[in-house]
């Protein structure tokens, strides 16, 4: 590693280093959750997930943390995705990895819902 | 500009040795290099309880004799090790493979009794279990 | 940079590595790798967790899910079911009494109702990853230090702050600081005490394994505020697992600058290097630490002068304890107010203490100092197993003695411990039940300081000999009435005559056992009966086979 020079310095690489320790506070602007019942993984659910992480990914973006949940019965809607933010919590039903990708960049990062793709709000 | 102590260089000595000890050609060597006298070095070599000036054997086993061992019923482990190796405190197996000694404190509480076989820790011990660790250790270092 | 949706941490404590940890590791890995889900899974070796009893311990995050008593063979449902459906495994979750499971680290007593400044990043980060030590506010407080402050406020801060010695003195560390920062010399040094050998505490060694950049950057900020350039860490033999960590954070700190010359931009220059001891309790003792540093044999130097004026190679030299110096970095960081918040008027800041014994959840603890003993037994540690009951507390080791269960409320710290005539001393705390003999465990410690007494003076050398064949007659039924006069007599000369702290206060054990527990002396020397049914009289009958004590140096 390079050597840290200055006090300047030193903050930079705190902030850095901080993002990738966020996950184990728990405490991460959003939570994205996504069901792993077998239904959802029968509909695609792993390659929905990995979508989510790389475009979270690419964007640099760490104030997240991802879910794994049980199934909610909503078998027709699989994969659902839900993302919690700002105090509320929005249901997205059949979740393709292209659509995944639009969630995270409108809605994770952004605060936009994609409500075309809404089935429920909590 | 890294400078060693005595102490440094016994552990070194005493590493390089098969049988774990401080051969008195070398503590004498070691007097010579660092300008101490012999009776000093000879008087470190003996005050800690790390250094043996006798050989040993291949592997040190330190058994933890602290109270919260001693309360788990540490004895029964230590009757167990004496009776496989078939040697008090302080001495060395026939075959030169395992020295027994005890230790203060390993700082184990929590999974007392506890041993160290060389620098691995060993917790939870019951008398059953010492004969497999000894030969896994004895196996390993065959390797 | 990377994301990981799942942190794995594994605990790469001693006491885990003991119970098994090593397999549980490699087999997870093995799951990872066969279900190709290794890109999403960070395995992190964190150091102690604290709960060492029911170790192997494995924590899941983002949920704060804590696994307990982890085998390797667990690690294929932990894989399937946790990381690839999110179903956690309840069967190896902590359970409330042995039934319902906690849902997260934060509802489980023995966490929540900690206080961690010492061990804040203990168990939570990577203590091989200098970078998550500084995602923590790592080297932020060195800075502020070096860049903001003159020596002499970084004393005041910590004088302000009332931080005292946490080795089992209690001295002020401020006050400490203040008379080496005042002699006028060119070499000055600081040492880090990590000899820790008094049975039943290993939180040094915890913290040494597990956050090993707080103690080095606590060592600098000590050096900064006396005016040394070079520091030395004594780490017993015994802890080899803290000696690598510590030899890799220290390499880290000076690829990054954090150790050598002009520290950011600074003039401030500080190196460090590792001493190991070779087995020798008195070796604690600040001035026989100092004569091993120098390679010579471990025996205490008589005081004054002391170390602040003339110490290592006859320089000025501090010497702080591992947990004095983890706390310095958030006290500088946050300041005196902040620190004082916790703990009592007199006794500032938390006490880790090692919870060992009869007890249903021992490991590390960190709380508030003046917090009962009864708060530390039962509300944290879960109490005593069941059918059992409390009998009585050892703090302070071979220097400490007992508290009973009519002083439980006491609160633990520097004042009213002593008044119980026993000390703090470095925080073992082994818990005893009713099947414990008092008597036994003074005889326990006494023949302990016997191993351990360097030789040099006579009182500590020949006294606690003589004590401890009066106490090994009294153990095989063979006690005379006058011995328990002659054992409070002798041991009041020893402490007043004895050369150092370990002969000093070889016999508080037996002190205090007589004091709370004379009718268990009595029952031993006049009924012939050991209460607990520990001490064994039988040998008695046969012929009297006798125990002497054995003598290694």
């Amino acid at each position: 590693m390079e050597k840290i020079k200055s006090i300047e310095e030193l903050r930079k690489l705190r902030e850095h280093a901080r993002e990738s320790l966020k996950v184990r506070s728990g405490e991460t602007k959003v939570k994205i959750m996504v069901s792993m019942g077998t239904v959802g993984i029968a509909a695609g659910a792993r390659d929905t997930l990995m979508a989510i992480i790389s475009e979270l990914e690419k964007r640099e973006y760490h104030d997240a943390q991802i879910v794994e949940r049980g199934s909610l019965g909503l078998d027709r809607e699989e994969p659902v995705v839900a993302v919690e933010r700002d105090k509320k919590t929005v249901f997205y039903g059949k979740v393709t990895p292209e659509v995944a990708r639009e969630i995270v960049a409108q809605h994770v990062i952004n605060g936009q819902i994609v409500s075309e793709w809404v089935i429920a709000k909590e | 500009m890294k400078q060693k102590s005595l102490i440094d260089d016994l552990h070194d000595i005493q590493e390089e040795e098969e049988k774990n000890y401080l051969p008195l050609n070398k503590m004498i060597k070691a007097a010579k290099t660092t300008g101490i006298s012999e009776a000093k070095v000879y008087g470190v070599s003996t005050f800690y309880t790390m250094f043996s000036v006798y050989p040993r054997g291949k592997h040190i086993i330190r058994v933890c004799r602290n109270l919260s061992c001693h309360l788990s019923d540490a004895e029964k482990i230590v009757e167990k090790l004496k009776e496989i190796l078939n040697v008090d405190f302080g001495e060395t197996t026939k075959d030169g493979e395992f020295t027994l000694e005890e230790s203060s404190c390993l700082g184990m509480c929590s999974v007392a009794p506890a041993m160290t076989i060389d620098d691995e820790p060993f917790g939870n011990l019951v008398p059953e279990n010492i004969s497999e660790i000894l030969r896994k250790i004895k196996e390993d270092s065959k390797k | 940079m990377k994301i990981y949706r799942i942190h794995a941490l594994i605990c790469a404590g001693a006491q885990c590595l003991a119970a098994g940890g090593n397999g549980f590791e490699e087999a997870l890995k093995n799951e990872l790798k066969k279900h190709n889900i290794e890109e999403e899974v960070c395995v992190v070796e964190t150091g102690c967790m604290g709960a060492c009893q029911l170790g192997p311990l494995l924590v899941v995050y983002p949920e704060g899910i804590m696994y307990t008593n982890v085998e390797a063979k667990d690690a294929k449902e932990i894989v399937e079911e946790h990381f690839l459906k999110g179903r956690p495994i309840k069967r190896l979750m902590w359970k409330k009494e042995g039934k319902e499971e906690f849902p997260g680290l934060k509802d489980i007593p023995f966490f929540a109702k900690q206080t961690k400044i010492v061990l804040r990043n203990c168990g939570l980060i990577n203590p091989e990853d200098i970078n998550e030590y500084i995602a923590r506010n790592g080297y932020k407080a060195l800075a502020k230090a070096i860049v903001e402050m003159k020596p002499q406020d970084v004393i005041d801060v910590v004088k302000e702050s009332g931080l005292r010695g946490r080795g089992g003195a209690g001295f002020p560390t401020g006050l400490k600081w203040s008379f080496a920062a005042n002699q006028d010399s060119e070499e000055k040094y600081m040492i880090c005490n990590a000899d820790e050998g008094d049975p039943g505490a290993y939180m040094d060694r915890s913290v040494l394994e597990g956050d090993p950049h707080s103690v080095i950057e606590g060592m600098m900020i000590a050096g900064y505020a006396i005016g040394a350039n070079r520091g030395y860490i004594y780490v017993r033999a015994e802890y080899p697992l803290a000696v690598r960590r510590l030899e890799t954070a220290i390499k880290q700190a000076k690829q990054a600058g954090l150790l050598g010359k002009n520290i950011l931009g600074t003039n401030f220059s500080f190196d460090i290097e590792l001493r190991m001891g070779a087995g020798a309790f008195v070796c604690g003792e600040e001035t026989a630490l100092i004569n091993s540093i120098e390679g010579k044999r471990g025996e205490p130097r008589k005081k004054p002068p002391f170390p602040a004026i003339s110490g290592l190679f006859g320089k000025p030299t501090i010497i702080n304890n591992v947990e004095t110096l983890a706390n310095l970095s958030v006290i500088i960081d946050k300041g005196a107010k902040f620190f004082k918040q916790f703990g009592t008027e007199k006794s500032p800041g938390t006490k880790v203490f090692a919870l060992a014994g009869k007890v249903n959840i021992s490991g590390l603890v960190e709380v508030p100092m003046g917090t009962s003993l009864r708060k530390i037994v039962f509300d944290i540690g879960g109490g005593i197993p069941e059918g059992h009951t409390f009998k009585g507390a050892l703090t302070g080791g071979p220097s400490g003695g007992v508290i009973p269960m009519e002083f439980i409320d006491t609160p633990m710290d520097y004042e009213s411990l002593p008044a119980l005539g026993t000390i703090m001393g470095s925080g073992g705390l082994i818990i005893m039940d009713e099947t414990s003999c008092m008597v036994d465990v003074a005889k326990f410690f006494l023949k302990f300081v016997v191993d351990e007494s360097c030789g040099k003076c006579v009182p500590c050398r020949e006294g606690t000999k003589q004590m401890l064949k009066i106490l090994e007659r009294i153990t095989s039924g063979r006690g005379q009435k006058e011995d328990i006069d002659r054992l409070e007599k002798m041991g009041k000369l020893i402490k007043l005559t004895a050369l150092c702290a370990l002969g000093q206060t070889a016999p508080n054990p037996v002190l205090s056992t007589i004091k709370y527990f004379k009718e268990e002396y009595l029952a031993h020397i006049i009924d012939k009966k050991c209460p607990a049914g520990i001490c064994q009289f039988s040998a008695l009958k046969e012929g009297g086979k006798k125990h002497e004590a054995k003598v290694t140096h």
